[in-house]
């Protein structure tokens, strides 16, 4: 599990640069996410950790910190695992 | 590394370009003249599954990426209206297969991946452009329905597509929308004596209280641009990066014939030095251009997160190309380069376009300059 915040927190230190990124930190309250990277951090999440993104999955909460994608990704494997 | 076509993608081009010089090259002018592509060429596409090709069928995946860009390049060498609705057919398609819900996919589906609907991107609106966030069209939910009202303009192929991919505002948050075009409500107002790509179909379409199911909502509430449009305009400039390719390798093509047969000061054109210069530029541009599509086409096919930046990166260099391309071949073609005898002029006219949608050049500069690209 921290193998996987690791990766995400390594994918956006690129865009947050001066910035520490904690596991709990808003990345939307920081101001640097616009669409171009919204929809990177979808496609990172896809192949990184071989999830999908369904349309039932654009829930702001889902992307909102390292910890919350870090449990969307959990979530994502769960299901797929059934 | 390595940069080389595989032996199916060599031959597919060899397809493409034989179904272009038949059945595009002949009559591009004309179309151009009328300011409609034919019916005939639309379902010659369909025969040949160019529209929808970048979608995987019952059959097998859809086009990789690279093979893709081969086929935009040909068709918009021999013309950029036809390539258009490439563009706005395969990004519509592509954003509502990603992003619709299930009951949506398996209404529409197989219609728009083979290309018998047809899809148009209904994004801008009179007083909105660049600014695309900024839309006015509204959409309420009432019941089991959205109702939608506003007016939107500049719709490629707005004259004759089946679905319009909306963006309105809803509940004060941006969504986006799949309209029929033959929703009660929806009007659509043919625009004509556009400059570029003016074969085209552009439309202005008015949304008077259309009534649509929930289920035509693609994506969620909130998420229209951020996710479903961004992600329907990323394909769009990889389309017309490679479109761009197209234009600038039938500017030179058009040159180096015409400078091989036209004589001035006793010589063909081509022995002067002057136009040397310009044909090396083109020569070397093009080139250059057509590897920042690879570039861009490799990491798409590999579903790279960094493809987005890349295609960027590939459709501002293309476009400017293309516009530097055909100024030039409009140049050493003279007063021939004005005239509707020869192709340059309309090529001049259609590159110009590439440098307006799909995010201006001066949006790509913006948005370039703040990403934080790594090392190739």
């Amino acid at each position: 599990m921290d193998a996987r915040k690791a990766k995400i927190r390594t994918f956006l230190s690129r865009f947050f640069k001066n910035h520490e990124l904690g596991d709990e930190g808003d990345i939307f309250a920081l101001g640097f996410v616009n669409s171009l990277l919204a929809l990177q951090l979808v496609n990172f999440l896809q192949k990184e950790f071989e999830i999908v993104v369904d349309d039932e999955d654009l829930d702001l909460d889902n992307f909102r910190s390292i910890n919350n994608m870090n449990a969307f990704v959990e979530r994502k494997n769960a299901i797929s695992a059934k | 590394m390595q940069l080389e076509l595989s032996k199916e993608q060599s031959e597919q081009r060899v397809r493409f370009r034989s179904f272009v010089q038949e059945h595009i090259v002949p009559y591009a002018a004309q179309w151009d003249s009328d300011q409609r592509i034919s019916p005939r060429i639309i379902e010659q596409l369909r025969q040949h599954g160019f529209l929808g090709a970048p979608i995987a069928q019952p059959a097998g995946p859809g086009m990789d990426a690279i093979t893709y860009g081969l086929l935009t390049e040909e068709i918009a060498r021999g013309c950029s209206s036809v390539r258009s609705l490439l563009t706005v057919h395969d990004m519509v398609a592509l954003g509502v297969l990603r992003w619709g819900n299930r009951e949506l996919k398996a209404e529409i589906g197989s219609g728009i991946a083979r290309g018998e609907l047809l899809c148009a991107l209904a994004l801008s609106e009179p007083e909105v452009g660049s600014d695309a966030t900024a839309v006015t069209t509204e959409a309420r939910p009432e019941g089991d329905e959205y109702v939608l009202q506003g007016r939107k303009k500049w719709t490629t192929f707005g004259q004759i597509a089946d679905l319009f991919l909306v963006l309105a505002r809803c509940e004060g948050k941006l969504a986006a929308f799949l309209v029929p075009a033959k929703t009660a409500g929806v009007h659509r107002t043919p625009m004509t004596g556009i400059v570029g790509t003016r074969a085209s179909l552009l439309a202005e379409i008015e949304l008077k209280q259309c009534r649509i199911p929930k289920h035509y909502l693609v994506g969620r509430v909130g998420f229209g641009f951020s996710h479903v449009v961004s992600q329907v305009l990323d394909h769009g400039r990889y389309s017309v990066a490679w479109g761009s390719v197209g234009i600038a390798q039938a500017c030179l093509d058009a040159c180096l014939d015409y400078t091989a047969k036209r004589k001035q000061f006793g010589v063909e054109l081509r022995e002067h030095q002057l136009v040397q210069r310009k044909l090396t530029e083109m020569i070397a541009n093009s080139r250059a251009a057509r590897l920042l599509c690879y570039r861009a086409g490799y990491l798409r096919s590999m579903d790279d997160p960094g493809a987005m930046a890349e295609t960027l990166v590939a459709k501002y260099f293309a476009s400017k190309n293309a516009v530097r391309a055909a100024n030039d071949a409009v140049q050493l073609h003279g007063a021939n380069g004005l005239s509707e005898e020869y192709p340059v002029s309309r090529f001049l006219r259609d590159a110009k376009v590439t440098e307006i949608i799909e995010g201006s050049t001066q949006i790509q500069q913006i948005t370039i300059a703040k990403y934080p690209f790594g090392e190739i």
